[in-house]
């Protein structure tokens, strides 16, 4: 029986010929990550096992971003015991404050991860590198114990549902519209336990920066990875940032798929996810004036550069709304300096926006932009769940970076168009 | 393995968000986590929930991040079980590695109502509700899955070879 993209890779890594759905195995992993929040938990663990050596120190990653730069004394001891650990376990991709930045954008960044690999991580959004071709899955901190240990980790083989993307993104349509309109299509739990396969011509006409955006999200679906068929482009992306070779897996011609469904890029309007699930979707234009406190303009989902540079045409010239803070967070530090180099960030500021150190800071309520009871956001992040950046009776809205600019300018939820 | 404890239920899609909000995650210490427990959700639940009660909830149980804090948390409060009608696929990787027991059964979730007694067997897949008389075969785990549940969890299961 045919294998799809994510079974093939997994079939390649546990040793085997083929695999199918529902199969128990157990992999070999090219990437252990890990962040500040996580590794601490796993690091306990670990040192129940006795080891004095990880399975390979290339292998292993910690990437100190979500309560750094150290939001209290607390978070410092927790990255305090994550470097101490790196230092001794020879872990060379230790990214601290300075050189650090959110891990699902530094990773691919640094070149760590290449299509065909088998990634884990003590974060639900290790999904993001999907977008590169790699089956990458979020785990727990014991799993992450144990990887570190062994090199290996369990896996149920995932059956998949595939979406054959065709034609091309139009006007103000990001691909974090796509995946918000997927999320709301077939619910968070609508790809519980399975790949989320993405295929068609469609694929070619989405930049990388847009795959990544889209495979970070398959989690929101209950995805147990997103995975972006290969082209030129990932070869491209991959050879200019990566140090290995990459793979190529594609999906047989008869590979089985639980559901097949077929996306028209150019159908796909500005979406945003109203509170409290990412499901909760609704067309920009279809929405009634929501008022809003605050908007942030990064995370692992949209804290790229092609997000600030979309973000900041939308703003240029223009002053954020009163009474709305507006926090602009590059994801990376070569982010962040490249956007400078462009003026993207002098920009910024001139539209009273405040630009902060990489973080994941407040997509998860750690700091960096707490919200008060009753308060709004719309944000370019990945989740709205209750109390999600700050007081439980406080509302995320989900959108795109070029939604949250146009928000920022007006002060409510706002199609771009509004701002022209 | 088997539980009896009285259900403290909830909907669909308890994220790990309000199972344990992230502004606690500066610690790894159990008992501290377990003291912030359901707190965005329920803030009666710490005071309310007895060792050895089972929790019950409904769709995409533990959705969201996949902080390992949530099942800790949950499993440290005194919770012996978690039934619900699924689960989402980290939180139920993150139950079986630490040792939290769960069951998933949409029949059984729909007919408990809180504050029933539960009876559950985990090797014969059993629900018994001890206040409606009704019982529920739920699917066992596979054999790998069961090894590591009753080994102890993945790190004992590593340290015996399991994994090599």
């Amino acid at each position: 029986m045919g294998m799809t993209m994510t079974q093939k890779i997994l079939a390649a890594h546990a040793g085997l010929d083929s695999v199918e759905a529902g199969q128990l195995i157990i992999a070999d992993l090219d990437l252990v990550l890990g962040n500040d929040v996580t590794s601490p938990v796993a690091i306990a663990e670990y040192k129940k096992l006795g080891l004095d050596r990880v399975f390979d120190g290339k292998k292993v990653t910690m990437v100190m971003d979500h309560f750094a730069p150290n939001k209290d004394i607390k978070a410092a001891e927790q990255c305090k015991m994550c470097r101490d650990f790196c230092g001794k376990m020879d872990i060379e991709n230790f990214f601290d404050v300075g050189d650090m930045g959110v891990e699902h954008a530094i990773l691919p960044e640094k070149g760590l991860v290449v299509s065909g690999d088998v990634v884990i991580g003590a974060d639900s959004h290790t999904c993001t590198y999907g977008a590169l071709g790699a089956f990458s899955t979020g785990v727990g901190s014991t799993d992450m114990a144990c990887g570190m240990a062994t090199g290996k980790a369990w896996f149920k083989v995932p059956s998949a549902i595939k979406f054959e993307l065709r034609g091309s993104l139009q006007g103000y349509a990001t691909g974090k519209d796509v995946i918000l309109h997927i999320i709301g299509m077939i619910g968070v739990d609508g790809a519980l336990y399975k790949s989320m396969e993405f295929t068609g011509e469609g694929v070619h006409s989405l930049s990388v920066s847009d795959r990544l955006c889209m495979a970070n999200m398959a989690i929101e679906a209950g995805g147990k990875n997103g995975i972006f068929e290969v082209d030129d482009k990932t070869i491209e992306y991959v050879r200019a940032h990566g140090c290995r070779e990459p793979r190529v897996f594609k999906a047989d011609d008869d590979a089985q798929y639980d559901a097949v469904y077929v996306i028209d890029l150019s159908q796909i309007k500005p979406t945003v996810a109203f509170p409290h699930l990412p499901e909760n979707t609704r067309l920009v234009e279809e929405i009634e004036d929501i008022k809003i406190d605050q908007v942030v303009i990064g995370s692992c989902t949209n804290g790229r550069l092609e997000d600030l540079i979309a973000a900041e045409k939308i703003m240029r010239g223009k002053k954020v709304a009163k009474n709305v803070r507006c926090i602009v967070i590059p994801a990376t530090q070569k982010i962040y300096l490249e956007a400078m180099e462009m003026g993207l960030i002098k920009s910024f500021i001139e539209s009273g926006a405040a630009v902060s150190t990489p973080t994941c800071g407040p997509c998860l309520g750690g700091h960096m932009g707490i919200l008060a009871k009753g308060e709004r956001a719309v944000s370019t992040t990945n989740r709205n769940f209750v109390g999600r950046m700050g007081h439980p009776e406080s509302e995320v809205y989900l959108a795109s970076p070029v939604v949250a600019a146009a928000s920022a300018i007006t002060g409510k939820i706002s199609h771009p168009k509004e701002v022209e | 393995m088997k539980f009896t404890g009285k259900v403290i239920k909830y909907a669909d899609n308890v994220d790990t968000d309000v199972i344990i909000p992230a502004r606690y995650l500066n610690t790894i210490d159990k008992k501290e986590l377990a003291s912030h427990c359901m707190e965005d959700l329920d803030k009666t639940f710490v005071n309310r929930v007895r060792q050895g009660d089972i929790m019950v909830a409904g769709y995409n149980f533990g959705c969201g991040s996949s902080r390992e804090h949530a099942p800790i948390a949950i499993k440290e409060s005194g919770i012996s079980l978690v039934v619900a009608k699924s689960f989402a696929r980290i939180f139920y990787r993150n139950s079986i590695n630490i040792g939290l027991p769960i069951l998933e059964c949409p029949e059984a979730v729909d007919a408990i109502s809180e504050g029933d007694m539960l009876e559950a067997d985990l090797d014969g897949g059993v629900i018994y509700n001890k206040t409606t008389g009704k019982q529920y075969k739920t699917q066992l785990f596979p054999k790998f899955i069961q090894d590591i549940i009753l080994g102890g969890g993945l790190v004992e299961s590593v340290k015996k070879g399991l994994i090599k």
